[in-house]
């Protein structure tokens, strides 16, 4: 270990130097020679430091004594805006509760304490002789244990051990708690609580939506009716929740076979991004696009929800919907296909 | 009876040392660590902001498991806060909502918390990038880099699952997001995410879960690599920046009492007291803004904390359909139809598998590269390894292209421009941006280079502008000292290895690929300076040309 503080640019004692003229290389001159700081060398300089750190700590005293006073003056806050002072005041108070610590030890350690780099040999991560004696004594074990003699002890070991994990794995299968099977909990997955006759309703508050009610250029969010009462509703509001607008019928490209999906132009698509499940709550009434806030998957309305732009695969999935006796949209049936992201089983 | 002295202390704190000495042989311990040299330099902070960050998750977390109530049961908000009064919503979402109302200083430890979290991930992945543009990771610390990049990957974990505790909207259409990822994964990614929600999305058992991983599991691997993490910093010691006195044999810095202790310790305590005013004064995740999670509505600009952003944005990149040509595929088998959703599923693994696969074996591809089995305690600056800078850069590129995508709506409305041109320049950015980040930068570090030995040949321009007695002006130019002249002048040199015949004089196809790259990476290089050199410049009048006789420097 060498201290150069002392030492000459030329000869700081801390550096070996490699043989000179042998190499076409720049000779390693050591450690720059140490400077002093003015603390060092001026008595006023190292008491102004000192009184500099111990004002440090003292406003380290004040912020705590701050966050005190904020804790218990402004009591317990009953506004938004009390409370935003209270996590300020208290914000601050710790600031310089622990600012003052820190920067105060630092300014401690830079101008006060013995700043002269010192330098330190490293040693070898592992001595040689180490190594010949580990790899003997690993060798030894493996002998004694004759696993070299006996494959057949070995292989079955190597099979057993393999295994053995396997059932903990399958532990994480009751995970899923319901006891049902897996093509019981696939099956889950296509279907909503939509069915015939099951009136659309409005999300939040349940309330029935008449034909009469949807104009062209409104939206709508719908849940079926009882959704609330359901033992899992966010389960089923996770897939059931639909958007229903009104269109002009002229502006509508309707394909063969869902030609009576629509009640004069109203129709009802899954809110539930076909991407990765997302709720796609944003229409333009203007170019009737409908865009998933969270990954932007744009949708055409009037094409029946086509991708347009954006990750999503696959457009929108339609709901059939009708008119009751009453005049109230109901569902013709549940979706045609499953709502949602696509999985491996969607087929 | 022993025959050797005892030792008996003489003052008050030796009689304290010997007592606790005598129970667990601390000596040994204060004899090995108690002077032990650090080496200094500003950009060995980062790992220390991510260990006191970490520290601070632990405190402020530890107060938040008070409070919080990991539940997803059905509850009617009955606080302070009024606009949600009377709203159902999880136990979990209302817990949480009393931490930030109800509990006095609740507020700030949930903001402290949230924080301190960001940093943490944002000091480890700061830290990360300084060991491999500095080339710490080089032997022999290649398991310490994947320990750190292990520690990347739990930090995100931490994060993610913290971020899904409070069960907001945001944090809800976070896991909802999670779920769809989860399902696109072909064959057991319906049962994964049937697992992981207890049944159908969202269920009731994925918060409490969600708790067990985000307080148990998860901090205590990270607890446990931070451990094995520094262990193998004791053992490697530290490394250096060359310079002079810096040789690959020794470590110059401060011994660790007191002066690295008083530095590093201190700086746990500005740590927290930034922290502290950024928590006080900045507010993070409002989420009584947000309401209760509900499959239903969704906020617009939504954005996932910034370490996940990187993943959400490339899950934005990928378009579902070019033309009409779909990335989700129905595949025929034999017993019917199934699905493969590539358009979520190539951005959610693909580019992290190419980055995180980079990352841990970027370590043996060097090695592998440079035939260099040599220990190396001596840093490299950024520009002296001008091919490994440029892959860097590619990187970051990469990493920011997608993590801009994650905001691409916000890009859009704050610029007023169309959210669709965002994305397809994104998309263009994302392909050609790596490559441009790749040229410019390994340009830049050689120009640099091509500077330090303009600077060394020539001096250093000294401000004085003299005229001749023809008068010509001319700048007067300053030798540099030694120090400065070392400084500069000494680096390591990376040569191209060409493709070598093994031992039976064939050269394998590997080795040709190897000399292929090596080319590729080390063709153009620009040389340190050598005595000779500088002896023949300043023959010259100190004003030769900078690659005067050897040239030896960039090629094209």
């Amino acid at each position: 270990m060498g201290d150069h503080s002392h030492g000459s640019p030329d000869d700081s004692g801390t550096v070996a130097k490699a043989g000179t003229g042998t190499l076409d290389k720049f000779q390693d001159p050591g450690l720059p020679p140490h400077r002093k700081r003015l603390a060092d060398t001026d008595p006023r300089a190292e008491k102004r430091a000192e009184r500099q750190v111990a004002l440090l700590f003292i406003i380290s005293i004040i912020g705590t004594l701050s966050f005190f006073i904020a804790y218990f003056v402004l009591g317990r806050p009953d506004s938004l805006s009390e409370i935003r002072v209270q996590n300020s005041m208290l914000g601050l108070g710790t600031t310089f509760a622990m600012l003052g610590i820190g920067i105060g030890i630092v300014h401690w350690a830079k101008v006060l304490m013995p700043d002269h780099e010192v330098s330190e040999m490293r040693h070898a991560i592992r001595p040689e002789a180490d190594r010949q004696d580990a790899e003997d004594i690993i060798n030894q074990v493996i002998e004694e244990t004759g696993i070299k003699r006996r494959p057949l002890i070995r292989n079955t070991l190597i099979g057993a051990i393999a295994l053995a994990p396997v059932p903990a794995i399958f532990m994480f299968r009751d995970l899923e708690g319901s006891g049902k099977t897996a093509g019981q909990l696939i099956e889950q997955l296509r279907h909503t609580m939509w069915a015939k006759d099951v009136r659309l309703t409005r999300d939040p508050s349940g309330t029935p939506i008449k034909a009469a009610d949807v104009q062209i250029g409104s939206v709508f969010h719908v849940i079926p009716e009882g959704l609330n009462e359901t033992e899992d509703p966010l389960n089923e509001k996770a897939k059931a929740v639909v958007l229903l607008m009104r269109l002009d019928p002229t502006q509508m490209n309707v394909s063969p076979g869902r030609e009576d999906w629509n009640v004069d132009g109203i129709v009802a698509y899954s809110k539930i991004c076909t991407h990765v499940g997302c709720p796609v709550a944003l229409y333009e009434q203007q170019t009737h696009h409908l865009l998933c806030p969270c990954h932007q998957s744009t949708f055409d309305l009037t094409n029946e929800c086509k991708v347009i732009f954006g990750p999503a695969g696959r457009p929108l999935p339609q709901l059939p919907i009708a008119v009751d006796s009453n005049g109230f949209l109901v569902a013709q049936s549940d979706f045609q296909e499953p709502v949602g992201p696509s999985y491996w089983e969607r087929g | 009876m022993s025959t050797t002295t005892k030792y008996t202390p003489k003052t008050a704190t030796g009689r304290i040392a010997n007592f606790v000495d005598e129970r667990t042989g601390g000596s040994a311990m204060v004899k090995e660590f108690g002077r032990k040299i650090f080496p200094d330099h500003w950009s060995f902070m980062f790992g220390e902001v991510a260990l006191y960050t970490f520290v601070l998750l632990l405190i402020s977390g530890t107060f938040l498991t008070f409070f919080f109530d990991p539940s997803m049961t059905h509850v009617i908000y009955d606080g302070s806060y009024n606009p949600l009064k009377g709203i159902g919503m999880s136990a979990a979402y209302s817990s949480s909502l009393d931490i930030s109302f109800d509990i006095r200083g609740g507020l700030f430890m949930r903001q402290v918390h949230h924080w301190s979290a960001l940093l943490f991930v944002a000091a480890v992945s700061v830290h990360m990038l300084r060991v491999f543009f500095t080339g710490a990771f080089r032997k022999p610390r290649e398991l310490n880099w994947v320990v750190g990049g292990v520690l990347l990957i739990l930090a995100m974990a931490a994060g993610f699952t913290g971020y899904s505790l409070p069960d907001d909207l945001l944090s809800g259409n976070g896991l909802r997001i999670i779920d769809g990822v989860m399902k696109s994964i072909p064959v057991v990614g319906t049962y994964l995410s049937f697992f992981l929600f207890g049944g159908e999305f969202p269920g009731t058992a994925v918060i409490p879960r969600l708790y067990s991983l985000h307080i148990m599991i998860v901090p205590a691997i990270i607890l446990l690599m931070v451990g094995l993490h520094l262990f193998m910093v004791v053992v490697h010691k530290h490394t250096q920046y060359p310079g002079p006195g810096r040789t690959n044999d020794n470590v110059v810095g401060f011994p660790v009492g007191p002066v690295y202790a008083a530095k590093a310790g201190g700086f746990f305590f500005i740590v927290f007291g930034i922290v502290a005013f950024i928590s006080g004064f900045f507010t993070i995740n409002p989420i009584w803004n947000y309401g209760p999670y509900d499959p239903s509505p969704v906020s617009a600009g939504t954005q996932p904390d910034w370490y996940i952003g990187w993943v959400d944005g490339a899950l934005r990149l990928m378009p579902g359909m070019i033309g009409n040509f779909s990335f989700e595929w129905v595949i025929p088998f034999p017993w019917g139809w199934n699905t493969l959703s590539l358009n979520v599923l190539l951005p959610a693994l693909v580019p992290a598998g190419i980055i995180f696969t980079l990352m841990f074996t970027w370590p043996w591809i060097e090695r592998w590269l440079t035939k260099d089995n040599r220990e190396h305690h001596l840093l490299d600056r950024p520009r002296n390894a001008p091919f490994r800078t440029a892959v860097g850069v590619a990187g970051v590129v990469s990493y920011c292209v997608m993590w801009a995508a994650a905001s691409s709506d916000l890009i859009a409305t704050h610029f007023h421009v169309s959210l669709n041109d965002v994305t397809y320049w994104l998309r263009t950015l994302f392909i050609v941006g790596p490559i441009l980040g790749f040229v410019l930068a390994r340009r830049i570090a050689l120009s640099l280079q091509r500077k330090d030995r303009e600077i060394v040949l020539h001096g250093r321009e000294a401000g004085i502008i003299e005229m001749s007695p023809e008068g010509g002006f001319s700048e007067k130019h300053e030798d540099l000292d030694v120090y400065q002249q070392y400084h500069l002048a000494t680096f390591e040199d990376r040569k191209v290895i060409p493709a070598q015949p093994d031992a039976a004089g064939h050269i394998s196809r590997k080795e040709k690929r190897r000399g292929a790259l090596s080319k590729f990476f080390f063709e153009d290089r620009v040389a340190p300076v050598t005595p000779s050199e500088l002896a023949a410049a300043k023959a010259a009048h100190g004003h030769a040309e900078i690659e005067g006789s050897e040239q030896d420097s960039i090629g094209h």
